[in-house]
């Protein structure tokens, strides 16, 4: 196991496959996360057709606990981001998954 | 925001590249960070959140038609958790 896939792995990709300069694959890397992240902010969804859906869902407030004291506190109304992978994507993780129990 | 939006709206902010470079860039990462999952790798990126494989177990399902019994097979699915400044971000946006 080579650990996880960062940034810095698809500025290289970019830098052998494209043939962008180290400083434009690295500056494109950081606005392509950017720029999903600012709509997500202005409450935008974001469609990445074959890899997956960014959503966004608003919780109203809900009773919750201290795990440690087990005092009351009210888990105030949040919005937060849900990923639905695509169809595309799901079919090649499942593969993974039969690959691996045989 | 579609993938070709989020092409645009990169090319806009990039003098150096033109958009047919950012367009194969968008297309390359993702197809990267898919093919990455599907090898059972995680994908974690700082500040934006992390791509990890989920299992599930197996289970007997219904054919929605008829109502039959169906084994299912255990399997794994891609889950996303949002780092901390994503989750930040959006919630302050309520």
């Amino acid at each position: 196991m080579t650990g996880a896939l960062t940034k810095a792995d698809l500025a290289e990709l970019l830098y052998e496959e494209l043939g962008f300069n180290k400083r434009e694959a690295k500056e494109l890397v950081e606005v392509f996360f950017e720029e999903i992240r600012t709509a997500l902010e202005c409450n935008e969804q974001v469609k990445l057709s074959g890899f997956g859906n960014f959503d966004l869902r608003d919780k109203s407030q809900r009773p919750g606990r201290n795990p440690k004291t087990g005092e009351e506190i009210p888990i105030s109304a949040r919005r937060v981001v849900t990923f639905r992978p695509g169809q595309k994507l799901k079919a090649r993780v499942e593969a993974y998954a039969g690959t691996k129990s045989q | 925001m579609t993938k070709s939006e989020l092409i645009e709206r990169i090319s806009e902010r990039q003098d150096q590249l033109s958009s047919k470079d950012v367009e194969l860039a968008v297309k390359l990462i993702l197809e990267y960070m898919s093919k990455m999952l599907a090898s059972g790798d995680r994908i974690e990126v700082r500040g934006f959140g992390s791509f990890s494989l989920h299992y599930r177990e197996p289970r007997v399902g219904r054919n929605p038609k008829t109502g039959d019994p169906v084994e299912l097979e255990g399997k794994y699915v891609p889950h996303f958790k949002p780092g901390k400044e994503m989750r930040d971000r959006v919630n302050e946006s309520i």
